[in-house]
């Protein structure tokens, strides 16, 4: 009955000019990007068509006849977002999405601007969804302006604190703004990550947990990647398995706080060098799934969008078709082919992202191609530091050609060398390293890229033009 | 035949005083005593921990302020142990948090107080709401003997200030540093060296390696002994070289 009353609202009520202007001039910016090639095609427009009408992101909620999902944490949002958009698509919803990496307020007010009519009209609400990846540090921020239906949290890990300061304070920003949310998304909550299920104490709404049931996927060693130390009450958390840093079955040891039975699991975890298969469960029953992208971090990833189904009430069989089908998201496990050689696109921005690009890339055998890029531009984080806070040994004896670059190709030549692994070559220039790298690739071999975020987009550019594949501001979620 | 020589290295609170990559800093420790003939042996020493009754070199890494707040008071129940370390001349790293717990006091942003061990005359405050942290690359001078440039990223919200029996450990050319009014970057007494810089600081900066390992030795068998001559590693050159060029193009110039 509300949603029914919703939508008329919303399809009965205009699009005001001064929105329409800003939706306008937002596409007009973006089209106009596209042209010169530049990469700025996917914030500009939000950015426009935001200074013109600041209260546009408050239009999102009423865009969409299903209301808004948001999906933040520090890794996995925009796969996950475009898992959980497969799934609602296989649900038979049209979904509204943001441009991939554009996940600051402008990103989502880009979504708007993306899905406008040609005349700037807001989009048509009806069926429709928006699942919309936030910044982690952006989403307190967003969040009650935007007032979603339900808040995807996956988890919380260091990353790039030379632009967020300190870890603590993101997770301190989610709880107050959920507090303070009157309207009272669903959260769709990682059980295993404790600084994010803990979340659950402010939900003034339902809440979808999940988490992996397979204690065979656990770390045999804790990483040193963990951020999540200590309770709300003081206490230390303590671990009966790790799956990622301090993600895994976790209790406090001085109070009653643990890690909550999962609503969304996985079990029997099978992890092949391509995907991985397990059983996926949830409480509409369980199902055998293969997941065609590997590692436990994409398990995850699934996990969070089946979870986020729920809380939509998708149906399974829009779960299991989606996720069976998915395809790489931008840029993470993107695979190319180069001159004969296979190519595997794969994004590490962190410690705790890079530790599971690790154990990924160790589960791949014993003589791998590596072409690593280390850049240091604002989105990848001017501090380089963090790549000391890896697991690099896991690799020594396992790289057969190693070919280092980016900005910052000397800094990680030196990491990777203390971590046992001698580059054969280091070169700033990313063209320059790329070509070496497949160079030293033999025909029909595989080559591994490892990148941060702006050297991800460089590489992939590079690739993208070598193979005919869309250029980054058109592949979509 | 000579007798491998061995020391000894005392990583305080190694998985709570660790925000940012400064094991980075053991990792290149080992390496470089390796390469030295230099036998290392480690002992983590956790909150509660008993500390081993003799050390040749101590680190501690950054915190933010929760992990500060809980590693204070247990530090400060060894500050007796730890000032008859650094009086015997036993080589110090304490980055960021640790050296502002290794400092007078530092006030917190929340307005109390924590205890520090004293061993740097140094001072440091919670900067006041709305001043930014200080945050970027930093090149700098030491002070040191035989360090010359060093290279780091600082990352702070608290500015250090010296007191009169203060020595810092560099000049700042690129950086906040302490402070960001005066010039000065970190703190020296005797053989311990407190500093604001991540990046690690070890691994690019293989003079202020060798200085600490020397330190450490001399500790341990006398002050006659010496470094071996065993070239610097060409990787942490070129590392160094890239990050100094890094913090000359963007970094904050000198106050």
């Amino acid at each position: 009955m509300l949603l029914l009353l919703s939508r008329q609202a919303a399809a009965g009520r205009p699009t005001p000019p001064r929105q329409r202007l800003a939706l306008l001039a937002g596409r007009a910016v973006g089209a106009a990007s596209r042209r010169l090639g530049r990469g700025g095609g996917t914030a500009v427009p939000g950015l426009v068509a935001g200074r013109i009408a600041p209260h546009l992101v408050e239009a999102l909620g009423r865009a969409s006849e299903h209301g808004a999902v948001l999906v933040t944490g520090t890794n996995g949002k925009t796969t996950t977002a475009h898992l959980l958009t497969a799934i609602a698509r296989a649900g038979g919803l049209q979904v509204i999405a943001n441009p991939s990496g554009s996940n600051l307020e402008r990103g989502v007010v880009g979504a708007l601007v993306d899905a406008a009519g040609q005349l700037g009209g807001l989009p048509q609400p009806d069926g429709s969804v928006a699942i919309l990846e936030v910044d982690e540090a952006a989403a307190a921020a967003v969040l009650p302006r935007v007032h979603p239906r339900a808040v995807v949290v996956l988890n919380l890990f260091r990353d790039q604190l030379d632009r967020y300061g300190e870890v603590d304070s993101i997770a301190q920003g989610w709880w107050h703004a959920l507090e303070a949310d009157g309207g009272g998304p669903t959260l769709v909550l990682n059980a295993d990550d404790p600084s994010v299920a803990q979340l659950a104490e402010v939900a003034r709404g339902d809440v979808v947990t999940f988490g992996v049931d397979d204690r065979g996927a656990a770390l045999r060693a804790a990483e040193h990647a963990a951020d999540a130390r200590f309770c709300l009450c003081g206490g230390t958390f303590e671990y009966d398995a790790r799956f990622i840093g301090h993600v895994g079955h976790w209790h406090c040891s001085s109070c009653a706080r643990a890690r909550p039975a999962p609503t969304v699991s996985a079990r029997h975890i099978r992890l092949e060098e391509s995907g991985a298969r397990f059983e996926l469960v949830t409480p509409r029953g369980s199902l055998e799934l293969r997941l065609p992208l590997a590692g436990l971090y994409s398990v995850y990833n699934a996990l969070a969008a089946a979870a986020g189904a729920v809380a939509l009430d998708l149906r399974v069989e829009a779960v299991t078709r989606a996720l069976t089908d998915a395809g790489p998201a931008f840029g993470r496990q993107e695979r190319f082919t180069v001159g004969g050689r296979e190519v595997r696109l794969l994004l590490a921005k962190n410690p705790a992202g890079l530790n599971e690009v690790i154990r990924t890339l160790a589960a791949s055998g014993p003589e791998l191609h590596l072409l690593w890029l280390l850049n240091d531009g604002i989105q990848d984080g001017r501090d380089v530091s963090w790549i000391y806070d890896a697991d690099i040994e896991v690799l020594a004896g396992r790289v057969r050609e190693l070919t280092v670059g980016g900005d910052r190709a000397s800094d990680l030549a030196l990491r990777l060398h203390l971590g046992g692994l001698d580059a054969s070559s280091t070169r700033p220039g990313i063209r320059d390293a790329l070509d070496e790298a497949l160079e030293a690739t033999s025909e029909g071999g595989q080559l591994d890229i490892v990148a941060t975020y702006t050297a991800m987009l460089d590489v992939r550019s590079l690739l993208a033009a070598r193979t005919g594949r869309d250029a980054y501001w058109e592949a979509r979620a | 035949m000579t007798l491998e020589r061995a020391i000894r290295a005392v990583v305080l609170y190694p998985h709570i005083m660790d925000v940012y990559a400064d094991r980075g800093n053991l990792i290149a420790l080992r390496a470089r005593c390796r390469a030295l003939g230099v036998a290392l042996e480690v002992a983590n020493v956790g909150l509660g921990d008993p500390l081993p009754t003799e050390a040749d070199l101590v680190l501690i890494g950054g915190g933010q302020d929760a992990e500060q707040r809980r590693v204070a008071p247990d530090l400060f129940e060894r500050r007796d142990t730890l000032h008859r370390w650094v009086e015997e001349g036993a080589g110090v790293l304490a980055i960021c948090g640790g050296y502002q717990l290794f400092g007078q006091a530092y006030r917190t942003g929340a307005g109390d107080e924590l205890p520090g061990i004293g061993v740097f005359d140094v001072t440091t405050v919670a900067p006041p709401l709305g001043w930014e942290r200080c945050i970027g690359d930093v090149l700098a001078d030491s002070l040191v003997e035989g360090v010359g440039e060093v290279v780091g990223f600082e990352n702070h919200g608290g500015r250090t200030y010296l007191g009169p029996r203060a020595r810092p450990f560099a000049l700042v050319r690129f950086g906040h540093g302490n402070n960001g009014d005066d010039p000065s970057e970190g703190a020296v007494y005797r053989e311990a060296i407190g500093t604001y810089l991540h990046g690690p600081v070890l691994p690019k900066n293989p003079a202020l390696l060798d200085r600490l390992i020397l330190a450490a030795l001399r500790h341990r068998y006398g002050p006659d002994e010496s470094l071996p001559e065993v070239p610097g590693d060409e990787w942490a050159v070129r590392a160094h070289a890239s990050a100094a060029e890094v913090a000359r193009s963007r970094g904050r110039p000198r106050t």
